[in-house]
């Protein structure tokens, strides 16, 4: 068990293209940390590098306050789960999981023991002698942990793990993952795409964007306060929505009707170099059924008419969109979320609002409908640059805040 | 399902319903089903495509192969065409009690075994050379592959200029004598050209076999603490096993039919002939079509028990990789 460092760890390519770029992160000892982010943002690079697969540029790499960049993945004592689960196909299961412990040269009685109880704890001892190929995927999956537990390494790094598990398996095996992990208090890196893994999973999530590391921190202050218009994007499903909203006379003139603005958001517009033009962002959860909303509420927020395109009914609430007019938000960070999540599902920025209203609000499909939303749980963006400009010291607090 | 012909809409959806009942024939091998009209179509439909290929292949194989076993079992010297008669296998005991076919046969042999073993070391290293290499792969790859594609002819004649005392550099710098009129030189200098000619064609089939190796087993060997050599022996070489197979088994093949490098180096001089060589003797130069058949044939045998084996060994040594390759 230890902690990990990464201090300044880059990593460039011989024709010039930086994978990596100057990432800062202290991993302490038995945290559970997610890397996420879109396809090509580094994060299997990172855990490459802090496996020894891949060398590190420039930067220091340091686990358990030892510096290591120059040491074979061997040397490293760390275990590492592939998506591909990566099992030995000429070993049985048992084989499999003994391998790490045959290598480090354990005498005959250790490794069945230490076999056998990590068998017992994955469920695995009625598949001790089976052959991967003859093993159903969330079984390998199984097998994968197994040989990564077995021998209690100093980390354990997870490459996206379940990403080949079927939906259902999926989550059922995120469970284990998560109790295996409390249980043996492992320091944990753990890849992966799917923003509800992150937020479900880690103890803290890096989001990472081309390279560089775009915010750390646990999953609920990311969800709460993003940094920027790609933090704010990723996490969340359905995702955030987007308006374009232009700045005028103290107002934001938004599709949704004109919002006012409190002192500290107009002082951050009155620099000269204050962008005109903003990214107004609002989580399908803050809106709310005029209908139902009382009076006392009804003053935090703003109301605006629009018709009902689709209704789809959860049961414990109803997820509503609403078309809108007026002009699209447009951002570099919008476009790669979309092309990331492959634009049926990131519905973020496009004509369409997501509203996750009462299950109780008598909505309809094709008529027109008075919502309700709160000013309090608005973010607004730079769209320059994605600056979170609602931020204060590190907390959003909605665009009317004095 | 013999040949597969174009399935019409018809055969898609019959093939679903079938299949069920075709999977225990499979598996038992005992009881058959009762054909549908449908599957009893496509089955003639499928002999009379395969017809024409398999006339083809009597043609120009079986007949060749029957007609020597036949010329195997007469006395038949075209030196003395009256003698000729049917003698039965009096051509195998002749053949199988003479010196001259056990001393070549212990050079095939010998040959055999040392080229094959010292290819599979070279072409596993050249293939992993060719395999690893990122810059210049094209150039590294090609150059490698040049012995193979020279004519063995043609290079055999330079090995034999090159170990020819007075014109040949290899000969003035390893040896005062004159190497090729030597038995046990004139040997090692035919393993060593055919060992030069065919390395690259068994890197190519070894290249193959590494490409099937996942390069997240590595990775995944690594982080469990393997050293590169246990990584290669560990992990690569179990994986690659039915293609270091395949390699073996053709490389055996071939090199057991060892003829044209003799041919040119030694002529087969000082019990330096390999089985064909002497059945080439026998047949072309001594006329002698009766002896030089059986030769032929025993050859013919030999190679098929090679062959044998070596299936036999895939299906006996490597079970269930072939299950984890199918999936």
């Amino acid at each position: 068990m230890a902690d990990i460092v990464l201090d300044k760890v880059s990593k460039s390519f011989p024709d010039g293209t930086v994978a990596v770029q100057d990432v800062d992160l202290e991993i302490a000892d038995g945290e559970f940390v997610i890397l996420v982010g879109p396809s090509g943002c580094g994060k299997s690079t990172t855990l490459n590098m802090i496996a020894g697969l891949e060398d590190i540029s420039s930067g220091e790499l340091r686990i358990a306050g030892q510096r290591v960049n120059d040491k074979a993945p061997r040397d490293r004592d760390i275990a590492m789960v592939f998506q591909s689960y990566a099992l030995y196909p000429n070993m049985t299961v048992r084989e499999n999981m003994a391998f790490p412990l045959r290598l480090a040269k354990l005498d005959k009685e250790t490794i069945d023991r230490k076999v056998d109880e990590a068998a017992k704890v994955l469920e695995l001892t009625s598949l001790l002698d089976r052959k991967p190929a003859n093993l159903s995927g969330g079984q390998r999956q199984r097998v994968a942990m197994g040989r990564a537990i077995v021998r209690q390494p100093k980390a354990f790094l997870m490459d996206e793990p379940l990403s080949n598990l079927d939906a259902k398996l999926r989550v059922q095996m995120r469970t284990v993952v998560s109790r295996l992990q409390k249980q043996l208090g492992t320091t944990t890196v753990y890849v992966t795409h799917d923003q509800t893994e992150a937020m479900t999973l880690g103890d803290r999530v890096v989001i990472m964007r081309g390279g560089a590391v775009q915010q750390v921190g646990p999953p609920q202050e990311l969800y709460d306060h993003p940094k920027n218009l790609f933090v704010a994007g990723f996490i969340g499903s359905p995702s955030m929505n987007f308006l374009h909203a232009a700045v005028q006379d103290g107002e934001l003139h938004t599709a949704l009707g004109k919002v006012p603005i409190g002192d500290r958001v107009r002082r951050e517009l009155e620099s000269a170099d204050a962008p005109r033009e903003l990214i107004l962002g609002i989580r399908p959860e803050h809106f709310e059924d005029a209908e139902l909303v009382d009076d006392d509420t009804r003053r935090r927020g703003m109301e605006f008419e629009a018709p009902v395109d689709i209704v789809e009914s959860m049961g414990s609430d109803k997820y509503v969109y609403f078309t809108v007019e007026g002009e699209k938000a447009s951002a570099a960070e919008l476009e790669e979320l979309a092309a990331d999540a492959g634009a049926a599902d990131f519905a973020g920025a496009g004509g369409n609002l997501v509203t996750r209203l009462s299950a109780e609000s008598p909505v309809a499909e094709g008529q027109t409908r008075r919502v309700w939303f709160n000013l309090e749980k608005i973010h607004l963006f730079d769209p320059a640059n994605g600056r979170n400009l609602t931020l204060h010291e590190g907390r959003a607090a909605g665009a009317l805040a004095d | 399902m013999s040949i597969n012909a174009t399935p019409t809409g018809a055969d898609v959806a019959a093939d679903e319903t079938r299949r069920p009942a075709a999977v225990p024939k499979q598996r038992g091998g005992r009881r058959k089903p009762p054909l549908s009209e449908n599957k009893k179509a496509e089955r003639r439909l499928g002999l009379l495509l395969c017809a024409p290929a398999a006339l083809v292949m009597i043609a120009v194989t079986a007949y060749p192969i029957i007609y020597s076993v036949w010329l195997s079992l007469q006395r038949f010297d075209l030196r003395f065409p009256d003698q000729r008669e049917f003698i039965g296998l009096e051509n195998y005991v002749t053949v199988l009690t003479n010196e001259f076919w056990w001393t070549a046969f212990g050079v095939t042999a010998l040959i055999t075994v040392v080229t094959v073993a010292v290819e599979l070391v070279l072409g596993m290293g050249l293939a992993i050379i060719m395999h690893r290499t990122l810059v210049g792969r094209g150039l590294v790859r090609t150059s490698a592959l040049i012995p193979y594609g020279i004519v063995t002819v043609v290079a055999a004649f330079s090995w034999r200029y090159a170990w020819t005392p007075g014109t040949g550099y290899l000969a003035d710098l390893f040896s005062d004598g004159a190497p090729l009129t030597e038995r046990a030189s004139s040997l090692a200098i035919i393993m060593l050209a055919e060992i030069w000619k065919t390395t690259p064609f068994m890197a190519l089939l070894l290249m193959a076999g590494l490409a099937l190796v996942p390069e997240d087993l590595l990775k995944a060997a690594s982080t469990d603490g393997a050293t590169a050599w246990q990584k290669f022996t560990k992990v690569m070489l179990p994986v690659m096993k039915p293609a270091i197979l395949v390699a073996l088994l053709f490389r055996t093949l071939d090199a057991f039919r060892v003829f044209d490098n003799i041919f040119v180096l030694t002529a087969g001089g000082n019990e330096t002939s390999s089985v064909s060589m002497l059945a080439y003797n026998n047949l072309i130069r001594g006329l002698n079509l009766g002896i030089g058949s059986t030769m032929s044939v025993l050859i013919f045998i030999t190679v098929a028990i090679i062959a044998f084996v070596f299936v036999k060994l895939f299906g006996t040594a490597a079970p269930g990789s072939d299950d984890g390759e199918r999936r």
